[in-house]
């Protein structure tokens, strides 16, 4: 008996591994992550942690000796080399573990700067791991300034956390606006303001021409020509799913490590969960990056690596922290042809994105009322009426009701 | 630290030690409790770390902000009086008995 072999000690593989315990699974559980850290939450990476608000002990995931009791086999720090499905074996360093089955939850990587326009400047820095944080952490001294190379939630994320420890932030922003590839225009010109309200200064339709400095970073051209100081860079470019070993090993990739509706690879030993996995929704194929997906599909993978025979059936849902305003998004905004503004009390507000008269996501600001009542609506197939979610007078609890 | 009573909705009993500033749904997580799944580990951005907190103790926390109000109320079947999110909880010696009951569910 090879046991279970889950590579990737994220989130996804973090709940995995749970989930087969939880489900009574009592046969051996090896872990393989390449970081050094038992498994962590990445989201207070960019948010609390990166402040200083949310010490490391509470970004673990679990205790310490939580794997242990659940014995469950850790090799951190260490790299699978290759994955062979005939002998159906892992090889980490000097060692092949066996596997009855496999679980890639690989996750993904982010985008890098080419060193060509500067990125293997020393000060250039990405948002992913628990030690690209603490690298860029002591960076973060008030009146420094800070660029920030992509207008996504991560770029706006470390401008907000850089804006409030009194940097001196600049964002920049390719597209026509940020958020642009990942919210409505709603969305968008409110984050703008926000942002401008607390000093950061937000450029959009500018690009990146290169980073300047001798071995370190000084200052970037930007794609108007301008040139500006920096003493350090973010980069938030998006992230790419880290498919190459499941590649080596012959197994379908399609936008990510394909998986049938029960998260099962072309290869009926091996499965995958999370960021790394692309799995069929309605008429195709996503590939989600969140915690939720990562939570929810690896617990999936677990019980039908056990058997249980049970289609994933994804919930998007996702947050982000920026200054005071909670965002909450429900749903998948793809295809949408229409935004219904719902104001909320205060500084709330929540944008609802419509095909036609379907319901397809939110994004609600301070909001939790409006976006747990999407996020049902949503979950349920229902579409309520427009009129009704644009009248802040109306209740939208009595819609719940079958 | 407080000694904390986590029942699960089955009725079986957990009692663990959680540290001074930690919240009541990091008691759970780290002791691998099942019931409290706190899927957005805890920035109330979720509703999955709901709880009924003992009749007795529900005047003794600190009372609920108005995004914990709202979060809960859509969690699954919510008690007007007792539910809380676990993670608006924090940890003192304050806590120290706190015994808590999950949902059947959490959603």
């Amino acid at each position: 008996m090879g046991g279970i072999v889950i590579v990737g000690a994220g989130q996804a593989g973090a709940s995995l591994a749970a989930k087969l315990r939880t489900l009574g699974h009592d046969g051996a559980i090896t872990m393989i992550g390449e970081e050094a850290a038992p498994p962590y939450q990445r989201p207070p990476l960019s948010k609390g942690y990166l402040l200083g608000e949310m010490e490391l002990d509470r970004i673990y995931l679990r205790s310490s000796s939580y794997w242990q009791e659940q014995m469950v086999t850790l090799k951190l720090g260490a790299q699978v080399a290759a994955i062979d499905r005939t002998a159906k074996t892992v090889r980490v360093d000097a060692e092949t573990i066996p596997y009855d089955q496999l679980a890639l939850t690989t996750g993904s990587r982010p985008h890098r700067l080419p060193a060509a326009v500067g990125g293997d400047l020393r000060g250039v820095y990405t948002v992913r791991t628990l030690a690209d944080i603490d690298a860029m952490a002591p960076e973060f001294e008030a009146g420094r300034k800070l660029l920030i190379v992509g207008g996504g939630y991560i770029g706006l994320e470390a401008a907000a956390v850089g804006a409030k420890l009194g940097l001196d932030v600049t964002l920049i922003e390719m597209a026509p606006r940020i958020l642009h590839r990942v919210a409505a225009p709603e969305t968008s010109d409110y984050f703008r303001k926000v942002h401008d309200d607390h000093g950061v200064k937000i450029l959009e339709n500018t690009g990146l021409d290169r980073l300047t400095g001798e071995a370190r970073v000084s200052g970037a051209v930007l794609s108007d020509g301008s040139h500006i100081e920096t003493d350090f860079v973010i980069v938030g470019v998006g992230i790419t799913p880290a498919t190459q070993l499941a590649e080596e090993a012959g197994l379908a990739i399609e936008n990510g490590i394909r998986t049938d509706e029960f998260g099962r690879t072309s290869d009926p030993a091996v499965w995958a969960a999370g960021d790394c996995a692309s799995f069929p929704h309605r008429d195709g194929r996503i590939r989600l990056e969140s915690v939720g997906n990562a939570i929810d599909q690896a617990e999936v993978v677990a019980a039908n690596m056990l058997g249980a025979g049970k289609a994933y059936q994804a919930k998007p849902w996702f947050w982000s922290d920026q200054f005071d305003v909670k965002l909450q998004i429900a749903g998948l905004n793809t295809g949408y042809d229409r935004i219904v503004t719902r104001p909320g009390e205060g500084d709330a507000v929540s944008f609802w994105y419509y095909r036609g008269y379907t319901l397809l996501a939110l994004d609600a600001m301070n909001d939790a009322r409006a976006y747990m009542i999407g996020k049902r609506l949503i979950e349920a197939g229902m579409s309520p009426d427009p009129a009704i979610i644009a009248d802040p007078a109306a209740d939208l609890k009595p819609l719940l009701r079958p | 630290m407080a000694k904390i009573t986590y029942v699960e909705f089955g009725g079986n009993e957990h009692v663990v030690d959680v540290p001074n500033g930690l919240t009541v749904m990091e008691g759970a997580r780290d002791n691998g409790i099942p019931g409290i799944e706190a899927d957005c580990g805890g920035a109330c951005a979720c509703s999955t770390c709901h709880v009924y907190v003992d009749p007795a103790w529900v005047e003794k926390l600190p009372h609920r902000d108005a995004m914990e109000e709202d979060m809960l109320d859509f969690a699954y079947e919510p008690d007007p009086v007792r539910s809380r999110l676990t993670c608006r909880l924090k940890v003192s010696d304050a806590l120290e008995g706190l015994k808590v009951f999950m949902p059947e569910k959490q959603i």
